[in-house]
């Protein structure tokens, strides 16, 4: 891999993976603001109008982090990855340009209204702005989805004359794994928002144990995490399954499979050793992948040895096993909050909730370099290699902008996250 | 019959640049102008008349190299190449902006003023990386010192350009002091943008003979005329408005960006990159365009509608800096 690859393929990684936590954010927390803003219109309780401004501040805040770094985005696809455009423009293109039609307008328009329209507007519409606004995140979320699942299952295109065009936009849309991945991501983000609700909220308890606001949003979040946190293992195991139908050399690696056998063992902690081809330091469970991954413990398994290209093991190895393992963290204390709240509040717990506040960035993290890194070598599972639609800017150039860019979202990031403890430390008193 | 379809998308994606140009251009022009004016009450006020809208002009950037990526794919990788540097520094310039905006309204004392100077940062870097694009755009991104120079200078008119806009815009929405310091204000927007204009106009058939060719071609010349001599009279209507009303002036300054933008269709179509790439060379597979075009003709009714809407919602005064919520 030569240097520019490199550096392309870097600054892509921390520019997406900056983006990506906003709108796992914004997502589920529109959708939980506009039920706060329901929630007043129905009852008008001032409390409830408290939580919404609060709430709302949080909201803008993480919106506006999420726009910025989604122009540079668009702006990416373009000077480090040349190639791709050039190849799959025809059907990536169109899905991109969908985004911003359907969903981006909607959003930033009917967020000034939201925002800054209270006064201006009647109760009905304010509370169809803040309906509109939720609505528009998602529709945004399902074109990105298309759009990424059709790079890992590609469906519906043909080529005419040595271009790759849609047969069916239907197809390409509704991809084999589309269904799945959007699921995935939509729990993700209901799930990551309620974390970060019950985790701020959690924070001002700890300053004003009084707060009653904050022990209402406490226990809303932790009831919606623990209603979601289920549902995600569930849709997480299709997904799963769906992928090793698709993808098998990406589950092969993510489960450090390398020989092909029946009743495949699973590894459950371990350190790929890829020149060796083995795992060392492995604590595995007879059987165990056969079952989770083809629900028949007797089932064969196709090892990477199979694979004449396959994902680099670790990095996938790794990021899934963070992704479980915190999913499964998230799980128990969303059920023993939800639990010990019915009746409680006691202080261990509302340090936990504090302390998993932004876990679901971690865990959407290290799902999404399951995901992307999984796909490697390709960029378009079996159609474009990543390394074919490098060019353009020369590494000097990428690594000049590549600090700045580095220097810029370290200062952003910590900004958001101080501005948002320090919001919550007051409340919405 | 058979349609042009990369004909319409140049139209589309200019409409789109011109619209961005305009609504982008007035917030950025109130982001610069904050840094010449030391009341602290007057840059709420000042923010708080872009508020409900900077996101959503910001959209019609990411529309304009939507259109670009969607309809003329080699383009957008060759254009956004040659640009990178530029690109990057105008992305931290709108990040920077983008996020102080937000951050300004939660912080206190001494923060607030820190944000408020970010803010302002960013818009002067933001504005002039535009410029400075346009320029390398016109020059068919050559190497050099001249080219590097005309583009400086682009940068530099388009910062006036877009102050020009924020102060009509600030006269068009704040009363009192601040409504006369922004008449002011546009005033020298105004000197400046004639100033950058005239240069501008010198400097590029220099630049580019392509446009050379366009403009100095007699008798057409005479007819071309028409639109210097429009911008002229445009400019002169928005000074003399100045005095008398809140409304026209910014009327007065959107003429200028559409007569300048004409005159600038003009000089480079059908080029996507100046000299080498036209339209039809660069557009996408028809399959992708036709798809592009139904849910554009379906979408765009809505989108300007309620775009309207909201400009509706807080037309009128601004009342000093109230923050959301």
């Amino acid at each position: 891999m030569d240097d520019t690859l490199l550096i392309a393929r870097a600054q892509f990684g921390l520019n997406i993976a900056f983006h990506i936590l906003f709108p796992t954010l914004t997502i589920g927390l529109a959708w939980l603001v506009a039920y706060f803003r329901i929630q007043y219109e129905r009852t008008r309780d001032p409390a409830w109008l408290a939580t919404y401004k609060l709430w709302v501040k949080v909201f803008a805040l993480s919106f506006a982090m999420g726009v910025v770094s989604g122009i540079t985005m668009s702006f990416q696809f373009g000077t480090n990855w040349p190639g791709y455009m050039a190849s799959v423009g025809n059907i990536a293109g169109p899905l991109l340009a969908y985004e911003v039609l359907t969903a981006f307008f909607l959003e930033a328009t009917f967020l000034g209204v939201m925002l800054f329209g209270m006064d201006r507007v009647s109760g009905r519409v304010h509370v169809a702005s803040a309906l509109i606004v939720a609505a528009g995140t998602t529709l945004s979320a399902f074109w990105i989805l298309a759009l990424n699942s059709w790079m890992q299952t590609p469906a519906g295109h043909i080529e005419v004359d040595g271009e790759l065009i849609a047969g069916s936009w239907w197809a390409v849309i509704f991809n084999p794994s589309f269904p799945y991945r959007f699921t995935h991501m939509l729990l993700a983000t209901g799930i990551t928002a309620s974390f970060v609700v019950a985790g701020l909220s959690a924070w001002r308890l700890l300053k004003a144990p009084g707060d009653a606001a904050a022990n209402k949003t406490l226990r809303f979040g932790a009831h919606i995490a623990a209603v979601l946190m289920p549902l995600q293992v569930f849709v997480g195991d299709l997904h799963g399954l769906n992928t090793l139908e698709h993808q098998p050399a990406k589950i092969a690696a993510l489960e450090a499979i390398w020989k092909t056998e029946r009743g495949a063992p699973l590894t459950l902690v371990g350190i790929p050793n890829e020149e060796e081809k083995r795992t060392d330091y492995a604590i595995m469970l007879p059987k165990g992948a056969s079952l989770i991954l083809a629900h028949d413990a007797n089932a064969e398994l196709k090892g990477l040895e199979e694979f004449e290209e396959h994902p680099p093991v670790a990095p996938v190895f790794f990021a899934f096993r963070i992704m479980v393992g915190m999913g499964v963290l998230m799980l128990a204390l969303s059920w023993v909050g939800t639990f010990v709240l019915r009746t409680k509040t006691p202080r261990w717990l509302l340090w936990a909730f504090a302390s998993f506040t932004f876990s679901g960035w971690v865990a959407t993290l290290a799902g999404w370099m399951v995901t992307e890194i999984g796909r490697q070598p390709w960029l378009v599972q079996g159609v474009l290699l990543t390394a074919d639609a490098v060019g353009g800017a020369t590494g000097a150039e990428l690594g000049a902008s590549l600090t700045a860019y580095v220097a810029t979202y370290a200062v952003l990031l910590l900004s958001y996250m101080v501005t948002l403890t320090h919001l919550a430390g007051k409340g919405s008193a | 019959m058979t349609i042009d379809l990369p004909l319409i998308f140049a139209a589309l994606m200019g409409v789109a640049i011109l619209a961005y140009v305009v609504l982008d251009g007035y917030d950025l022009g109130v982001g610069m102008l904050m840094l010449w004016d030391s009341e602290r009450e007057e840059h709420d006020v000042m923010i708080a008349s872009i508020g409900p809208f900077w996101d959503a002009n910001e959209t019609w950037l990411v529309l304009g190299v939507g259109l670009l990526l969607v309809a003329f794919p080699v383009a957008h990788g060759v254009v956004l190449g040659a640009l990178y540097l530029p690109v990057a520094a105008m992305l931290v310039g709108l990040m920077a902006r983008g996020v102080a905006f937000e951050l300004r309204i939660k912080a206190e004392g001494w923060h607030r003023e820190l944000w408020n100077w970010l803010f302002s940062a960013g818009s002067y870097l933001a504005s002039f990386s535009q410029g400075l694009m346009l320029g390398r755009f016109i020059t068919g991104f050559e190497p050099g010192f001249l080219p590097w120079g005309f583009a400086a200078l682009t940068g530099v008119a388009l910062c006036g350009g877009y102050m020009l806009l924020g102060a009509t815009w600030l006269v068009l929405r704040t009363e009192g002091a601040l409504r006369e310091k922004s008449a002011v204000w546009a005033r020298w927007g105004l000197a400046w943008v004639a100033l950058a204009v005239a240069l501008v106009s010198i400097a590029t058939p220099l630049a580019s003979e392509t446009v050379r060719e366009r403009w100095f071609d007699f008798p057409r010349t005479l007819y071309l005329m028409i639109l210097p001599a429009l911008t002229l009279a445009a400019g002169a209507f928005t000074w003399v408005s100045l005095k008398k009303s809140d409304t026209l002036p910014f009327a007065g300054a959107v003429t200028i960006y559409v007569l300048a933008f004409a005159g600038l269709a003009y000089s480079l179509f059908p080029y996507v990159v100046m000299d080498s790439l036209t339209i039809w060379d660069a557009a996408a597979h028809p399959s992708a365009l036709n798809f592009m075009l139904v849910g554009t003709a379906i979408v765009l009714p809505f989108l300007l509608g309620y775009t309207f809407y909201a400009y509706r919602i807080f037309r009128g005064k601004v009342k000093g800096g109230s923050p959301y919520g």
